[in-house]
């Protein structure tokens, strides 16, 4: 199992084509060849359906219906969006989503960084029981949580239901073993000197967590929070499950039982504001998206 | 830290033992109830009769109940149809797709966001929007292109032959780009030196490919199979939005059944089915992914 993190330099040097190989004719035919099909077939794989739906949110019914492919045949129709967010009220299904995504990136982040440092800096007597414990939950399929789970929001022992409260979104978020896993791990590779000196200069626990520790994380705590807004905003059984009522619900629970209520404009139109959020944070942390993708892999491997 | 003082309260205390509980205490808490808790209690209700108010022990009932259920076999059918489909059309092409992107000089970054725009996709919005574009008529997306280049219209989801692959290519353009992101880290991590020997023993661009990059990427491939098979095994999503099971129950699955057990009763939530099947479920793929570490310990000693 390959566990060796890529060194950036190499990126720079060679693949499988040597210099000699990217010279001759045939190859050099092949590498055109190679970049045209991946640039037709990423943009109109990758982009294409986006594209489309940002066209469609635009387009009058019929058009879409009778001529999909074709780009505004009869005008653009900006009603679409306008209808799509105040009649439909994906307003409040997007304030809704925002709300569930920052929640579960906040509690995700607080225990990951309390419980990584728990276990990796403080390493209390317990420490390995607990590490194992947390690491367990990671081969257990999460089929086998959902409908436990779901008792347990619907009558904790605390009494009283956690349906239609976000809370019941967040904390499950939290209970995430592999978040953990990364943070203890970049808490590892933390330098120990450092801790030592601070505990010489007189900082307890709180302080050497807040002022040492959490600074020095700045790259896992961006990968954890790309991963849990992420994760956030994909999810759909969970909460639709536990947040029965459209008040609260996010834009994905929220999407499938419109698509029935409303004109085909406006449903695409709301699929189309749909997608904001993401491809923003994207567009903005492209890089550490990428980064959380191929750190994923490295875990896994 | 040389000696080992007596352990009481009070040095417990001073050694720091609160302000150490204090950060256990998040993880501790929400594991307990999220986590630990529900995992106990799956294997607990899959023996129990259970509504919201009361319990009561029923032995195997419940296994025995899933398992003649004349639907199960479908279910698990369509599910290995699915895992099989998304195995041999999804699991080489991201593969392919990477070591092509890694070649190439200009433009990787470029590449490698536009593979990625389909994974940042909310899911339930990928599948609405593909369920647009699956339309049967002639006019529908899929059908107007196929109709460019001679094709007669497709039903995609509308018959039984067609869903469960209709379903398949949504979830691997859905999937493929996480998986060329993987592969393109692990090809970084692929020492040139092995390239250059294999030239200086004469190797052509396919020997290279064969011979030094795919054995070099070998743990990561074993580690996706095996992740991508436990995923598709609970594929949920895709038939629920797409299909909601039809038609003819072509795309009913294994979590679907499950889904349909606990929340779709018309009868009331019938738990102890449900988490009896997720229970099954477990053991399959645990032993499943036991038997897959053994065997691929073994490839990659020998």
């Amino acid at each position: 199992m390959s566990r060796r993190t890529p060194a950036p330099e190499l990126e720079a040097d060679r693949g499988i084509l040597s210099a000699f190989d990217r010279r001759r004719g045939g190859v050099r035919i092949g590498m055109t060849a190679v970049h045209v099909v991946l640039a037709v077939g990423l943009v109109v794989a990758g982009l294409g359906p986006i594209l489309w739906l940002a066209k469609a949110a635009v387009t009058p019914t019929q058009d879409t219906i009778q001529q999909p492919l074709a780009l505004f045949p009869n005008g653009i129709d900006w009603a679409n969006l306008s209808q799509a967010w105040i009649d439909v009220q994906i307003d409040q299904y997007f304030l809704n989503t925002i709300v569930i995504a920052v929640g579960s990136w906040f509690m995700t982040l607080l225990v990951a960084t309390t419980g990584g440092y728990t276990l990796s800096v403080l390493k209390p007597r317990y420490w390995k029981v607990l590490n194992g414990a947390v690491l367990a939950t990671l081969f257990i399929p999460s089929v086998v949580l959902l409908v436990p789970l779901y008792l347990t929001v619907v009558r904790p022992v605390t009494g009283g239901s956690l349906l239609n409260n976000y809370f019941a979104v967040w904390l499950p978020a939290a209970a995430n073993a592999f978040t953990i896993l990364l943070v203890k791990r970049f808490f590892d590779s933390l330098p120990r000197e450092v801790f030592e000196a601070a505990r010489t200069d007189g900082a307890g626990p709180f302080r050497l967590f807040w002022s040492i520790v959490l600074p020095m994380s700045r790259p896992i705590l961006g990968v954890v929070s790309v991963f849990a807004i992420i994760a956030a905003l994909k999810d759909y059984l969970w909460p639709s499950l536990v947040l029965p009522d459209p008040r609260v619900q996010p834009l994905s629970v929220r999407l499938p039982a419109i698509q029935s209520q409303v004109e085909l404009d406006v449903f695409l139109a709301a699929l189309a504001i749909s997608t904001i959020i993401p491809i923003v944070l994207f567009l903005v942390f492209q890089r550490v998206f990428l980064r959380s993708a191929g750190l994923g892999g490295a875990v896994k491997g | 830290m040389t000696r080992t003082p007596k352990r009481t309260p009070a040095t417990w205390l001073r050694g720091g033992g609160l302000s150490t509980l204090v950060f256990a205490l998040p993880m501790v808490l929400v594991f307990a109830v999220f986590s630990w808790s529900p995992i106990v209690q799956s294997f607990v209700m899959s023996l129990q009769k259970t509504n919201l108010i009361t319990s009561e022990w029923v032995g195997l009932d419940n296994f025995v109940r899933v398992l003649s259920d004349p639907l199960l076999g479908t279910a698990v059918v369509n599910t290995l149809y699915f895992a099989a489909l998304a195995l041999v059309f999804g699991f080489p092409l991201p593969i392919l797709l990477a070591v092509l992107m890694s070649e190439v000089r200009r433009g990787k970054g470029v590449y490698s966001a536009l593979a990625y725009l389909p994974v940042i996709i909310p899911p339930v919005v990928a599948v609405l929007l593909w369920k647009f574009f699956y339309d049967a008529s002639p006019t529908g997306v899929f059908n107007s292109v196929l109709g460019w280049a001679g094709i007669p219209p497709q039903p995609w989801l509308q018959a039984q032959a067609t869903a469960m692959p209709s379903l398949v290519l949504e979830a691997t353009w859905a999937a493929a780009g996480g998986s060329i992101i993987i592969y393109l880290a692990a090809l970084l991590s692929v020492p040139p030196e092995l390239y250059d020997a294999a030239e200086v023993d004469g190797a052509s661009i396919w020997h290279k490919i064969w011979h030094v990059t795919l054995p070099q990427l070998r743990g990561v491939i074993f580690i996706m199979l095996i992740l991508q098979v436990l995923a598709t095994a609970q594929v949920f999503l895709e038939p629920f939005l797409f299909t909601g099971g039809g038609p003819n129950n072509a795309t009913v699955t294994v979590l679907l059944l499950i889904y349909r057990y606990a929340f779709q009763n018309s009868l009331g939530g019938n738990y102890g089915e449900a988490t009896a099947l997720s229970v099954l479920l477990a053991i399959v793929l645990a032993l499943l992914s036991f038997v897959y570490f053994k065997l691929t310990d073994k490839w990659s000693a020998s």
